[in-house]
Order: structure tokens, then C-alpha cells, then sequence
């Protein structure tokens, strides 16, 4: 079973949010990160760009797939992780220090859409069988 | 789901589930004047009956022998080169011969490696990075570096490319008609009708924001443009560079790595002029090469170079994420065959020449179009247009039609040119000439007596 922390918020797209003031960060799951593989390249969003909720505005590039990330709220780019540029790996190991990118939100009720860690647990549930 | 045609069966419930009563209805879109009513007597009349083999051989030799081999001055974006007779023997050995990079790739490393060393060497002849294993043709490979340039470029947001009236007109008709559906627009600079080239001076102050320019070296009528002004004249706009090149000029030329301050960020061009025939016009392939950091826009395939188990080299297919198998309708391209056939030709025949051949080669191109310039300007009627430095290629303007010119010509056996009429017609009476290092001074002297001829009568 993958590992899906209590504290943070969860799309059924994998991925995973945690929010301070009104700045979501943003990666991807334990188990998103298991299912896709071994990592070769994140491209990460423009700082300064605006995306809207469900919008895709990062890439997951492993040896198997290159996977969309879709924003988990509408807001604007604060700051990316240009740390996975040469570390990728990173994503695999270590998922929820990993973070893609912040973005400032515009709408902060859009974060009670997101599910909490027993609703993921649920989905990465489903998914594996 | 076993491996078999459908059946009547299977089509019906394909057509039901999709709400079609027949196949034809899928085809409703495509004008009944364009289409062919399969159920008329006889079917495709204007398809012949079958023959037996002994007669379709007689007809196709009897064809082959209306070719002739006409004296030719025709380059216009296919050039006529000595090709080593080693290189289609090697090309066309059973091991290589196939249009195709394999199914199941890395159980043909021979084809691998070879792919490999032609990426090698067009890096290396461009002072790119990286290459990929070639696309169709070098129209095609512009659209795609225009699409490339639109998706890289991080800075501009534009979709709108500035590209030179010097650029092959071909070239920009192919690309306009792929990439104008995506909402990209080709914007035409005009150029220097004193110099042939795009005149930096004429380059506007404030030209709004775009994606990239499109430079053609040497351009359409053989000159040279002002390649490293132009470059860093982009850069400092935010846009990309695209170089359009002609790779056995590169052999003498300033490679696009290397123009202005940073250097052309894309490269691209026909790569029929390295071991390819005019074969009547194909098949040829497109090249394309670009910085690294740009390699993840890069379409087509591209092999790379690693290690086994064991730590023997190995070659491989890399960075397949980008492609249409891996990254479905998101992919850089969904155009991702390559030449296979005629890219394994140019390597050949690069590694045959070797880069002190194809310079050598360059040089006596250069040297027999300058040879040929000097002897049809001296004839009264023939002027030369441009009076800038060009390759092999030049402009010549006539006191007669092009084109009762050119039929003259063909009687004698020449084929004296490309008429810029329809394409450039500000131009008047224009032939864009060409000679290769194929010309002799016999065969430039040919040429320059039945012209003077023509103009006496």
C-alpha cells in the first residue's frame, strides 16, 4: 500500500496538495509515482502563468509514459521546483518533498473539492486492482 | 481478438455502435465530384486492365528510355552531385534495405549505429547538439520546425514566425498549409531586390512579438544571408532562430551553431544533396537538428548511444516520450516515419567523402557557378541580378521570355534553369542557374555557345 499522508489534499488525477495562506504546493502521489516508474524528466510550468482548475501544466516523463499533471486549483504560478531538472528521481523517492510547482490561488473554496487521505486511499485503491 | 478481416457481421455492429448506416456515409464529407462511385461499370475506368509481366517491363523500359540525360542547370532545392557508386551498392545490401527504422529496434543495431553516426555527423555539420534520424523532405521539416518553435518557445507566447520571401517558395506553401490550422501565421519579410538577401537595415524597429525566424542559408537564389545579424537580431526579440540550410554548403559554410552570439537554436533543410539522386524529384529526406535544451520538442525518432549489461556499447532508441506511441494525440509530432533508406545513403556517402570531400565538394560548386556566371553575363542580353556573394546557385536576367528561352535550351539538350516568373515575378525575366562540381568547363561552355546562339537568331 502506497503512502498517502493524513495532512495533505488529494485529486482523483494523483495529485497531491498542501496549502499555506492562500499558496498550494503541488507534486505527485506515492502512487502515481509507483505506477509510472523510474523518472527521466519533469516539466515544470512558466512562473507568472495562470492556469485554471483541471487545467494540465506539467509533465511527468518516466521510462514507461509522459503523463500530464493537471493543476488541483485556478491560480497563478508562484515558484517551480527547478531543483527536478537535474534530479528527477527525486519524485520516485522521496514524493512528497518533491513538489512540481506553487501557485497562488484565486479561488480558495476549490480546495473543498479535493479529497482527503482516507477519500485517496479509496481511489489509489481502486486503481490497483 | 483473433487476427482477421472483419466480417459483414462485425462491420454492421462497428457501424451501429457508431450510429452510420453504411461505410460510404463515413466519406459524406469529401465532395461527391472528388469522390468515385465504386458501384459504376467498370470501376475505375481509368485504371488499365491488368498486364502480363514481359509486357509491363517492355512498357516501363520503353518509358525509362524517355528520360535521356539532358546537360542539367536546374537546382532550385534538388542538386544534381556526384555520388560514389559505393555508397547505393552498400546502401542497397539486404541488411539495410529498408525505408523503415525497425519494428522491435534494438534487434538491428547495425541499422542503429548508423543512425547514430548521421546524427553524429549533421550535430557536427550544423554545430547543433543534437539531430534526429530525418523526417520527410525539407518542406516538411520546416513546418515541423515551426510547430517545434511555437511549442519551445517559453518566452514569446506568439504564434506568428517571420519568414524571408528568400526562403524556397515550396517551402513556405508546404509549411503554411500544415501549420495555418493550428492558428500559426508565416509572416513574409521582403528582401533587397538590389542584393538578393534580407537587408538587416530593412528589419523593423518594433516588430512585435514572434515566435521565431526563419533563415535560409544559402537562400533560395544562392546567396548568403546576413546570417549572424539576423541571429542575434531575432534573439534580442525573444524569437528563435530557424535555419533552412543546404548541408553540402555547410561544408564551406559558417556552420548555424555558430551564427551571431548564441547561434541558430533549430536547423533544418533537404537532405537529398548528400548521396541522394534527383530521382525525379523523390524520394528525398528532411533533416533536422536543434539545440539541447529544445530536444524534448524535437519530433522524430533519435537514437542514442549506451552500455549493455556486459558494458559494450549498445545503441538504442531514446527519449520515445515525445513520441506518438508514447505520448498519443499529444506527441510532437504525428508525422514520426523517417527515411531510413536514403538517410543510410547520406551517411555513406558522408563517411565516403569525409569532411575534407564535402568541402572540396562545396568549393567546386562554387567555383564552377561563378565559372558559368562570368561566361552567360558576357553575352549580350544576360545580366547578372544580385551582387552579393552566392553558393552555387545564381540569378540571371534575360532580354527574352525565360520561357522560350528554356524550350530552346531543352531541343540542345540543356535544361537551362528554374524561371522565377511565377514565383517572384518583380524579378522579370529571371533564371535562378545552378552547377554542381558534376559541370565541366565543356559543359559551362556548352551552355553558355547555345544561349549566345539563341540570342543571335
Amino acid at each position: 500500500m502506497s503512502n498517502v499522508p493524513a495532512e495533505l489534499k488529494y485529486t482523483k488525477s494523483h495529485e497531491w496538495v498542501s496549502v499555506d495562506g492562500d499558496v498550494a504546493t503541488v507534486g505527485i502521489t506515492d502512487h502515481a509515482q509507483d505506477l509510472l516508474g523510474d523518472m527521466v524528466f519533469i516539466e515544470v510550468p512558466d512562473v507568472g502563468a495562470n492556469f485554471n482548475k483541471g487545467d494540465d501544466c506539467a509533465v511527468v516523463e518516466s521510462v514507461k509514459a509522459a503523463s500530464d499533471v493537471y493543476s488541483p486549483v485556478s491560480g497563478e504560478i508562484v515558484e517551480v521546483n527547478d531543483d527536478l531538472a537535474d534530479a528527477p528521481e527525486s519524485v520516485n523517492s522521496d514524493p512528497y518533498q518533491s513538489w512540481l510547482f506553487k501557485i497562488k490561488l484565486s479561488d480558495a473554496s476549490e480546495l473543498d473539492e479535493m479529497l482527503d487521505a482516507n477519500a485517496y486511499s479509496g481511489v489509489a485503491a481502486d486503481d490497483s486492482h | 481478438m483473433p487476427f482477421v478481416p472483419h466480417t459483414e457481421e462485425d462491420i454492421r455492429a462497428m457501424l451501429e455502435a457508431i450510429g452510420v448506416e453504411s461505410i460510404d456515409d463515413l466519406f459524406d464529407e469529401i465532395p461527391t465530384a472528388l469522390r468515385h462511385d465504386l458501384s459504376e461499370e467498370p470501376a475505375l475506368a481509368s485504371v488499365p486492365e491488368g498486364l502480363p509481366e514481359s509486357e509491363v517491363s517492355r512498357l516501363m523500359h520503353g518509358r525509362a528510355s524517355e528520360d535521356g540525360s539532358p546537360l542539367c542547370f536546374i537546382g532550385a532545392g534538388a542538386y544534381e552531385h556526384h555520388i560514389p557508386a559505393a555508397v547505393w551498392e552498400i546502401t542497397t545490401r539486404g541488411e539495410f534495405y529498408s525505408a523503415y527504422t525497425p519494428y522491435q529496434a534494438e534487434a538491428s543495431q547495425g541499422t542503429l549505429q548508423l543512425l547514430y553516426e548521421f546524427q553524429t555527423m549533421m550535430a557536427s555539420l550544423t554545430g547543433m547538439d543534437v539531430s534526429n534520424g530525418s523526417l520527410y523532405d525539407g518542406a516538411s521539416s520546416l513546418a515541423e520546425a515551426v510547430l517545434m518553435a511555437v511549442r519551445a518557445n517559453r518566452k514569446s507566447k506568439s504564434k506568428r514566425i517571420l519568414v524571408p520571401r528568400t526562403t524556397h517558395p515550396h517551402y513556405r506553401k508546404t509549411a503554411d498549409a500544415i501549420v495555418k490550422n493550428q492558428g500559426i501565421t508565416l509572416e513574409e519579410l521582403d528582401y533587397d531586390l538590389e542584393t538578393g538577401h534580407i537587408n538587416p537595415a530593412s528589419l523593423p524597429d518594433e516588430p512585435g512579438d514572434f515566435a521565431a525566424l526563419v533563415i535560409p542559408y544559402p537562400n533560395f537564389f544562392g546567396v548568403l544571408e546576413d546570417v549572424d545579424v539576423l541571429t542575434d537580431w531575432a534573439h534580442s526579440h525573444g524569437a528563435l532562430v530557424i535555419a533552412v540550410v543546404n548541408p553540402v554548403a555547410l561544408g564551406l559554410l559558417k556552420a548555424p551553431g555558430q551564427w551571431g552570439e548564441k547561434g541558430a537554436d533549430m536547423v533544418c533543410g533537404e537532405g537529398q544533396p548528400l548521396g541522394v539522386p534527383l530521382a525525379s524529384g523523390g524520394p528525398y529526406y528532411g533533416l533536422m537538428c536543434c539545440k539541447q535544451a529544445l530536444v524534448r520538442q524535437m519530433p522524430g525518432r533519435i537514437v542514442g548511444r549506451t552500455v549493455d549489461l556486459d558494458g559494450k556499447p549498445g545503441y538504442t532508441l531514446t527519449l520515445q516520450a515525445r513520441e506518438q506511441h508514447i505520448r498519443r494525440s499529444k506527441a510532437t509530432s504525428n508525422i514520426c516515419t523517417n527515411q531510413g533508406l536514403m538517410v543510410t545513403a547520406s551517411t555513406i556517402h558522408m563517411a565516403l567523402l569525409g569532411a575534407e570531400g564535402l568541402k572540396r565538394v562545396a568549393a567546386q560548386s562554387h567555383a564552377n557557378k561563378q565559372a558559368l556566371l562570368e561566361k552567360l553575363t558576357a553575352i549580350n542580353g544576360v545580366l547578372n541580378v544580385f551582387n552579393r556573394p552566392s553558393f552555387h546557385e545564381a540569378v540571371i536576367q534575360l532580354s527574352t521570355p525565360v520561357a522560350d528561352v528554356l524550350d530552346a535550351l531543352a531541343t540542345e539538350n540543356i535544361l537551362g534553369g528554374y524561371s522565377l516568373a511565377d514565383d517572384y515575378p518583380e524579378l522579370g525575366n529571371a533564371l535562378l542557374v545552378c552547377a554542381t562540381e558534376t559541370k565541366n568547363d565543356a559543359d559551362l561552355e556548352r551552355y553558355a555557345e547555345k544561349l549566345q546562339r539563341i540570342f543571335n537568331k
